[in-house]
């Protein structure tokens, strides 16, 4: 049905585009026909509209219309502004992995002297050599946007940590786009974290000088073994006429921890959803989030914390600072299956709304299934207070520097959970530019 | 000409009129101490001066070393030299105190097109004036008056205004919540800020405080006016007689 919607909207169908696209998407064989199901999956579902209830507030039918065609494969031009867009997210001591318009560039990367325990592959080559593991290609998705994701995918990063690696440098994969022209990139990255290994993934999403209304289709699987440690930093600044819809589906073993803090303030239109599982007993997981939104920006941040096994701890805190006519949106879902006894889960949400025609939109859900648990959430939405912001101006303060205190102060409880520093000024440099932007 | 001057100051809160064709000259190197009981328009006028939403003006002018100050902004107002010390300052999680510090002063000192404080000077001077106040360094690095007791809030006002030396002092209430002990270490605070290109309004319901820090003028207000006028020796009659007198005069 969705086949004849796009047909009738915009003259033509992904099919059609996937076709033309055909040649460039690297494998044959099975991987060939893993993806020609994908994309059948994805056909009959179509983009995901409000109808479908998880997408009920980022209806992709209205917002984006469409899927673009698929980005060139990027020249030496595109390099060149790639390089310049990279300096604004340069990070001390890092390990950089650039995908470039949805290819891995290795001119831009730095895959040198590897630490011991430290593979690092491109999905490119895995699929040229015909794997087709189950991280590559979730069998049973109905989420459309993964299975576009895997039809599509170009590029990506296949990274493992051996069992007991503590991989000191963090890995950086910044995403970049680089063309003018209207186009979609698809990337898919995989990060195996052996048993009681330890690692830092940094992922920077920023476009180049006058990269435009450009998609962005990303998504990442990770596993984290028991005992074992992953740390996470997610920057979103695309551009501000992007669109970046990106999944994450993460699973962690025993006693494992999982500390990742994400960050919005850039694209036009973005959707994080990820999906993070408790496989082992005894793990914890901390999700720091938040949206810095202004103009007509749309930011969807949902999560789906599965707490299937006893004796976890999860804990969500989410910020939203909203501006014009600017739209949050929060889905928090925390599942406790019947055998999570001993479940420790708790998500607070605050939303501060900067103008009258500000949104935002949070949805918790607990279903909780299990007798023996502590589980929590919380959520606020209001403005600046009146008397914070009169006494900072009395202070000297005109009003906008007044609002950016009081919007850093907001969001710092969140930033202030990143435990790497380099990162944390990271994260800062990224609200300050926002608000710097503001005005 | 006088550092501040307001001429016949009418101003109103939603449909109640507060102060009612209020006059007060205060000039450099003067400390006047307003008196008056609850609900006499005293904060109101503090409010007013500072440039606080909310207060409709209806009549009257202040000037601020002959500029109109109503028609300047609130920061604007605090670039001049208007400095409110706060009855009840608030409290703002997540700035740290030196973080507002640092950032309130530059912002005031670009307004006057100087430059800013480099960080080392900056320190210096924080410390120096942090330990004559008696506040330890430990406060400076909490978020802005996050878990102060009532008197060192009232020190971190006083602080402030031994920083940013303004020429007009406002301060409301300075002395409520405050135990002697307090009080005195605040008011020696305000006594080393006096000098002759400085004036101070002294906004108090008690007398008390005026043993501490000695009026050249003392006002009495009552039911939104300027009731009576006199030097320090107004202030004691006033301790042994009450407000009762000046509520029947007004």
């Amino acid at each position: 049905m969705n086949v004849v919607l796009a047909k009738a909207e915009t003259g033509r169908t992904l099919g059609d585009a996937f076709a033309v696209a055909r040649d460039r998407l690297p494998g044959g064989g099975k991987v060939a026909e893993l993806r020609r199901q994908a994309l059948e999956r994805y056909e009959r579902l179509g983009l995901p509209n409000r109808r479908i209830e998880d997408w009920k507030y980022t209806d992709l039918r209205s917002l984006m219309r469409e899927v673009l065609p698929l980005a060139p494969e990027p020249d030496t031009a595109a390099l060149t502004r790639a390089a310049a867009a990279l300096k604004l997210h340069a990070i001390e001591g890092v390990r950089r992995l650039v995908l470039l318009d949805g290819v891995f560039a290795p001119d831009l990367s730095d895959t040198a002297n590897l630490e011991k325990g430290l593979r690092i592959r491109t999905l490119r080559e895995a699929l040229e050599a015909g794997e087709t593991g189950e991280q590559l290609f979730a069998p049973e998705n109905s989420d459309a946007m993964l299975a576009l994701n895997g039809a599509m995918m170009t590029d990506g990063l296949l990274i493992e940590v051996a069992n007991g690696a503590a991989i000191a440098q963090p890995l950086h994969i910044v995403h970049i786009a680089s063309g003018p022209q209207p186009a979609a990139i698809f990337t898919r990255s995989l990060l195996n974290i052996g048993n009681s290994a330890t690692a830092t993934l940094v992922e920077s999403y920023i476009a180049g000088e006058g990269a435009k209304a450009y998609q962005v289709h990303d998504s990442l699987v990770v596993s984290i073994g028991d005992g074992a440690r992953l740390d996470h930093v997610r920057l979103n600044e695309d551009g501000r006429e992007a669109f970046n819809i990106s999944s994450a589906s993460l699973t962690l073993g025993a006693n494992a921890h999982y500390n990742t803090f994400g960050m919005t303030s850039g694209a036009n239109v973005s959707r994080y959803q990820a999906m993070i599982a408790f496989a082992g007993e005894g793990s914890r997981v901390e999700t720091n989030g938040v949206n810095l939104l202004n103009g007509r920006q749309h930011a969807d941040s949902t999560l789906f914390l599965d707490h299937a096994v006893p004796n976890c701890e999860s804990r969500e805190i989410f910020r939203a600072v909203v501006d014009d006519r600017g739209h949050s949106v929060f889905q928090g879902r925390i599942m406790v299956r019947p055998n999570a006894q001993k479940t420790d889960a708790k998500m607070m949400t605050r939303a501060l709304l900067l103008s009258d025609e500000a949104e935002a939109d949070n949805k918790p859900e607990l279903e909780i299934f299990a007798d023996d648990v502590t589980c929590g959430h919380g959520a606020t939405t209001g403005a600046l207070d009146e008397s914070l912001l009169f006494y900072l101006r009395a202070r000297g303060l005109s009003e906008k520097e007044a609002q950016a205190l009081l919007i850093q102060a907001f969001v710092g409880e969140a930033i202030e959970s990143i435990a790497n520093n380099a990162l944390r000024e990271l994260a800062i440099a990224a609200a300050e530019r926002w608000l710097q932007a503001r005005g | 000409m006088a550092l501040l001057e307001v001429k016949n100051l009418q101003v109103r809160v939603e449909d109640r009129e507060i102060l009612h064709s209020l006059s007060l000259t205060v000039n450099k190197g003067e400390v006047h101490a307003i008196m008056g009981p609850n609900g006499s328009g005293k904060s109101t006028l503090s409010h007013v001066i500072a440039g606080k939403p909310g207060y409709e003006v209806t009549a009257g002018e202040i000037l601020f070393e002959g500029e109109d100050l109503l028609a300047m902004s609130p920061d604007e107002r605090a670039a001049k030299g208007v400095f409110l010390a706060f009855q009840y300052p608030v409290e703002i999680p997540g700035v740290a105190t030196m973080t507002f510090l640092r950032t309130a002063l530059n912002a005031q000192r670009k307004a006057r097109g100087q430059s800013e404080f480099s960080t080392p000077d900056f320190l210096k001077k924080v410390r120096e004036v942090a330990a004559r106040l008696n506040i330890p360094q430990e406060m400076l690095r909490r978020g802005v008056n996050v878990g102060f007791s009532g008197g060192e809030k009232k020190r971190n006002e006083i602080l402030q205004m031994a920083l940013f030396e303004p020429s007009l002092c406002i301060l409301d209430e300075m002395d409520s919540g405050l135990d002697i002990d307090a009080l005195r270490v605040a008011a020696d605070g305000v006594n080393a800020l006096r000098s002759p290109e400085r004036g101070m309004v002294v906004i108090t319901h008690y007398q008390r405080l005026l043993n501490y820090v000695v009026p050249d003028f003392v006002h009495v207000m009552s039911r939104g006016r300027v009731v009576k006028s006199g030097d320090k020796e107004l202030a004691l009659q006033l301790e042994a007689s009450g407000y009762a007198q000046f509520e029947d005069a007004a």
